[in-house]
């Protein structure tokens, strides 16, 4: 197994091309553990990647700005930045950023990384999905976004080809409150058993929702999406406190909207249910921002 | 330093103010009886520590296991030639391979060094390789062709115990022992208790009658792991004469020497052990894992060869804590008074027999807690499975009983509407009480006013809630997902009661050799057995030992090896008893030769017989130096070695389950308080109290150190912990999906101390290893219990069982 360190980002992109069967390295928090578990599942041959492309050295993928009136996250930026540098501007995702492992995985880990490796686990996805965000994808020649709610296709399966590295996210204008919570079974440093990501959109009557790790891929809770559109759409300038019947509606919805199965996790009707219990939860605290117009991450 | 302002020169000299110094104890600093620092401590912390997998030789091969996928096979043939022809490999060896006995085991042999024609659980050792690099022995592995008949697997504990159609893991019934009934094939040990009415023959109706409340309840353990570290690892270097000097993370040196010496067909003196770095234990590297392996591969390449399991084969590697299922049915009369309990305990021992029948024994002799019953009536199975092989682990049965009759206490409390610390202290065994095994309770045993103390500690702070709370300090943590909502609090208590040291007859003993001479014209002491240091802080005590016994400060612990005679095994909490022990002994023998130097030389007139070591002299009683010891042993240096022995125990009936089979007994009591998320079913601990009589306390810090860890190692237990298994197969081998608790789910230790001291015991020391690893789970998920209302028969109990839903 080759590790190739580009020079810069076209050079990795060159390599990418000629090496479909090479393997990008970013934080390497997914990659590292994959090879060192290789060959322990006794009797499986282990599938080592014919080479790495570390792009954990390269300036372009870790920086962060606006682009228009979007924000333009690097796929490299480690998640200790997106909770330091980005809580105001992308609550949900530095949210779900804080959650995610322990300091040494979040001062390693990226969001190109959780996309990379799309395990329909990973935290960054409902956020992304609330929120409506893009996907930058570039090869040598072409750099083109795709829609989040269009990215990933199956497990660890996404619109990435071989020949593409993962350049960027980018966020709509923020919108208004987003929430993020996540279902483990310890009180940190665990993989989701199931999370629900939420934005209000005040301006544009809209809402976003993501839900993780309950599904073969991130998912949205289209119905939910829509009940609770209609449901505000002449609350919105009351700003008064939502009927619990209309929380608890979502939260119904938004558990109908999993496709969760049974693993050593949780059970596949646990992680339905805690769908709808913390899509009631983060609707009532998003719902509750607006009202104060509040510092949405309070 | 003085508050009068009188300012006046003194007219002499004053004697400068003693410090008092905290670390100094009758003369010495260090001694017994304080927070001596741990030689250790400062390079573990750094990272500098070597650990038995930094070990390393320059010419050294890597050895490789190649595992079963299977849990239960048939093994047709294995083909080694593709794997052979891979440059780089030295050797691929098979079950054919082996030069001497074919089967090793603690207390049966009945593991194959490396599989005999047929795989018994998933993970089973079937060839193992070396080679010049990990990655060359990995792809050789990949080149072994093995041809498995695959089996169904016996995996349900319950009908191997009881099915007479479940097929024997083993081959057939072995022959009943004299006096013992007849037991099915896959019974490893069966276990009856009976005591009153039931040893009289009485029926179960009989004395149901007498009881005005009964309680039943059916509970489960899950398959907990060790969870060291440091995963098994060691270097296996051949010798001149033949044999092999090991160097090996492990909890008992010589009886991995008494097992691996005829695997090799060699004599015992020629398997050298040397104890390497050891990353963490709790029962796991009690048995055998890689060092025959490493053993073959070195003798039959004439290199030295490193092996280092990967983490998921770690999971593969050792044996994990029985899981339980237990039927318990207790009886009281209205005011509280227990009547009778009937228990069946099964413990599901997988593949092997491991430490399963001792498992059995602590099991059922422990099975009613620290209760007064007169009637009782246990049934304990140990049994064979094609599941993981399960042993020692930090609580040793005693753990599952304790979850089973502290939850059965709780109902009773519930059912009779008494506060659960006033029904277990009404029942309190103390001393003087006997145990359901007969064993009468000769040493205090102050359960009663440690329950009411623990009850006494003032409540922890209300639960914060609303916007701006700290998630850390609500059940779901960082991850956000309640700021108050569905949360409710419960408080809940657990006792436990545990056997210390060796029980039922076992010829229990620990060496050590310690020699005083000069060191740089300075007395200094060397102490040197084979016993393990696995992080508990050995090393420690038995410096402190030293120190206070033959009042000199310098004490080097020399690396523990099988050049010293036997110091018995890490675990059962009797290493301060034994070798702590063996080393105050050997003191005292170093001590009386060096009187009797002194008195060669001439006492001084005057003095009396009563000498003393103190301050790097001879003493009289009342501090006259008779000699000193840089003069005494100028040319000669004083060493003895003693052999320590607990008082004996005996055997359990095979019937009745009588007998006096235990030395000592240790108890811990935790009250815990938790916050529920009831709609999510998640927890978080938000105190976790614990008072322990541990007879005298060495070392206070690393006492402290042993209950934190203990009743972190309890909580995992009670909330994440557990070994997935279906249909024979591990679904969750590693630290992903294993979880264990972080800092975040352990809260800061309230721990009370108590010293009642132990006649019989070294110092009046009782062990305190395992004791908070009984109480701390019961505790824990009785107060989810007072939270939810749930039932909760399951440790670990999952978010399920908290909102109800079923676990499939
Ligand atoms: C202890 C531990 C705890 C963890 N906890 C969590 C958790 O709580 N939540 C969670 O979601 N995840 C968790 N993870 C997984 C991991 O940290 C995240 O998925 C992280 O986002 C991966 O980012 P990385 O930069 O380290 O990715 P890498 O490991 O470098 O790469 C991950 C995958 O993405 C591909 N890749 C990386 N960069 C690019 C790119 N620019 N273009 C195309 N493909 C690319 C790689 O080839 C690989 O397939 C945990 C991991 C560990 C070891």
């Amino acid at each position: 197994m080759e590790f190739l360190r580009p020079a810069d980002w076209d050079e990795a992109l060159a390599m990418r091309a000629e090496l479909p069967g090479a393997r990008p390295l970013m934080g390497g928090t997914d990659v590292m553990v994959e090879l060192n578990a290789s060959g322990s599942e006794f009797g499986r041959p282990a599938e080592l990647p014919e080479a790495l492309i570390d792009l954990s050295g390269l300036p372009e993928p870790r920086g962060h700005g606006p682009d228009g009136g979007w924000l333009r996250l690097g796929a490299g930026v480690p998640y200790t930045r997106i909770v330091a540098e980005l809580a105001a501007r992308a609550p949900a995702l530095a949210a779900a950023a804080r959650t995610i492992g322990s300091p040494q995985i979040r001062n390693r880990g990226t969001v190109g990384g959780n996309l990379g490796a799309a395990s329909p686990a990973g935290d960054a996805h409902p956020p992304l999905l609330a929120t409506d965000a893009q996907v930058e994808l570039a090869s040598r020649g072409e750099v083109r976004r795709v829609p989040a709610r269009d990215f990933y296709l199956a497990p660890r399966r996404t619109e990435l080809r071989p020949d593409e590295l993962i350049a960027a996210v980018l966020l709509p204008p923020a919108a208004g409150p987003q929430r993020f919570a996540k279902v483990g079974t310890r009180n940190a440093m665990v993989i989701a058993v199931c999370s629900f990501a939420i934005e209000l959109r005040p301006a544009l009557g809209e809402v976003g929702t993501g839900i993780g790790s309950a599904g073969p891929v991130p998912l949205r809770a289209h119905e939910a999406e829509d009940f609770l559109r209609a449901e505000l759409a002449d609350r919105w300038e009351a700003r008064r406190p939502l009927p619990e019947a209309v929380e608890r509606r979502f939260g119904e919805l938004a558990a109908r909207a999993a496709r969760p199965i049974d693993d050593v996790r949780g059970s596949a009707a646990y992680r339905r249910h805690a769908v709808g219990v913390l899509a009631r939860r983060t609707l009532r605290w998003a719902w509750e921002d607006y009202r104060k117009g509040a510092d949405p991450c309070g | 330093m003085t508050a009068s302002s009188e300012t006046r020169a003194p007219a002499a000299p004053a004697a400068p103010p003693v410090p008092a110094d905290p670390a100094e104890r009758g003369g010495v600093r260090h001694g017994v009886g304080t927070d001596a620092p741990r030689p250790d401590g400062v390079l573990k912390v750094t990272g500098e520590f070597a650990y038995s997998s930094d070990l390393w030789a320059d010419d050294m091969l890597w050895g490789a296991t190649l595992r079963s996928p299977h849990p239960h096979a048939r093994i047709r043939g294995i083909d080694l030639t593709e794997a052979v022809r891979l440059p780089g490999v030295y050797a691929v060896l098979t079950h054919e391979d082996v030069p001497g006995a074919k089967y090793y085991g603690l207390e049966r042999a009945d593991q194959p060094v490396l599989a005999d024609g047929k795989v018994r659980y998933q993970g089973e050792p079937v060839a193992i390789v070396a080679a010049d690099h990990p990655e060359t022995a990995r792809r050789a592995m990949m080149r072994i062709a093995v041809d498995y008949e695959v089996l169904e697997p016996v995996s349900d504990a319950r009908r191997a115990a009881f099915d007479p159609a479940c097929p024997p893991v083993h081959g057939p019934a072995a022959p009943p022992e004299p006096g013992g009934a007849a037991r099915p094939a896959n019974v490893v040990r069966y276990q009856p208790v009976r005591t009153g009415a039931f040893a009289a023959g009485a029926g179960l109706d009989e004395v149901r009658a007498q009881a005005d409340v009964i309680v039943t309840g059916e509970y489960q353990v899950g398959m907990q792991d060790q969870a060291f570290l440091g995963p098994e690892s060691g270097l296996a270097v051949p010798a001149a004469d033949g044999g092999v000097d090991l160097y090996v993370a492990t909890q008992w040196l010589h009886v991995d020497q008494s097992q691996l010496a005829p695997c090799l067909g060699l004599p015992p003196e020629k398997v050298r052990l040397n104890l390497a770095g050891v990353g963490g234990a709790f029962g796991a590297r009690e048995d055998l894992s890689m060092q025959a392996h490493a053993c073959l591969l070195a003798l039959r390449t004439g290199r030295p060869v490193k092996m280092v399991y990967h983490r998921e084969e770690s999971f593969f590697g050792h044996v994990h804590r029985h899981p339980a299922t237990m039927r318990y049915e207790h009886g009281a009369r209205a005011d509280g008074t227990l009547v009778f309990a009937t228990m069946e305990i099964v413990l599901d021992g997988g593949a092997y027999a491991s430490t399963t029948s001792a498992v059995v024994g602590v099991a059922s002799s422990m099975a009613v807690g620290p209760y007064e019953v007169p009637n009782v009536r246990v049934d304990a199975y140990g049994v064979y499975t094609n599941n993981p092989p399960c042993g020692a682990m930090r609580g040793f049965g005693a753990v599952q009983a304790c979850f089973g009759y502290e939850s059965q206490m709780d109902r009773l409390a519930e059912a009779l509407g008494m506060h659960p610390v006033e029904l277990r202290i009404r029942n309190a065994m103390s001393e003087g009480s006997r145990t359901a095994t007969g064993q009468p309770v000769d040493m205090p045993l102050p359960m009663a006013d440690m329950l009411a103390r623990a009850r006494a500690l003032p409540p922890p702070a209300e639960p914060e809630t609303g916007p701006g709370t700290d998630p850390r300090r609500l059940p779901g943590g960082v991850a956000g997902t309640t700021r108050g909502e569905g949360v409710v609090r419960g408080v809940g208590y657990g006792v436990g009661i545990k056997n210390i040291c060796y029980s039922e007859s076992f010829d229990d003993y620990s060496t050590a050799r310690v020699r005083l001479e000069l060191v740089g014209g300075e007395p200094a002491v060397q102490v040197h057995t084979a016993a393990a240091e696995v992080g508990q802080g050995l090393v420690t005590v038995q410096q402190q030992v030293a120190r206070t016994e033959l009042g000199v400060e310098r004490v080097v612990v020399r690396p523990a090896d099988t050049a010293v005679g036997s110091s018995g095994s890490s675990s059962a909490s009797r290493q301060s008893y034994m070798t702590g022990g063996a080393v105050k002994a050997a003191c005292e023998a170093v001590r009386e030769a060096v009187f009797r130097l002194a008195r060669e030389r001439g006492l001084p007139p005057g003095a009396d017989d009563a000498l003393e070591l103190r301050g790097g002299a001879v003493v009289t009683r009342l501090g006259a130096v008779v000699a000193e010891l840089a003069e005494l042993l100028a040319d000669t240096a004083v060493e003895e070695t003693r052999v320590f022995r607990h008082r004996p125990t005996r055997p359990m009936d095979p019937l009745t389950g009588q007998g006096d089979a235990h030395v000592q007994f240790a108890m811990c009591v935790h009250r815990a308080v938790v916050d529920v998320d009831t709609e999510l079913g998640l927890v978080r601990v938000v105190e976790l109290a614990a008072v322990q009589d541990v007879g005298r306390a060495l070392n206070p810090l690393q006492l402290a150190g042993q209950i934190h860890g203990g009743s972190a190692q309890g909580l995992g237990l009670a909330l994440m912990e557990e070994v997935q298994v279906r249909d024979a197969a591990v679904r969750n081998p590693s630290f992903t999906d294993y979880l264990i608790p972080t800092i975040l789910d352990m809260p800061p230790m309230r721990v009370e101390i108590l010293e009642h001291p132990d006649p019989h015991a070294p110092y009046g020391l009782r062990g305190a290893g395992e004791p908070p690893t009984l109480s701390s789970t019961p505790a824990i998920i009785a107060a989810i219990r007072a939270a939810t209302g749930r039932p909760l028969a399951h440790a670990p109990v999952r978010p399920e069982d908290i909102v109800g839903l079923p676990v499939p």
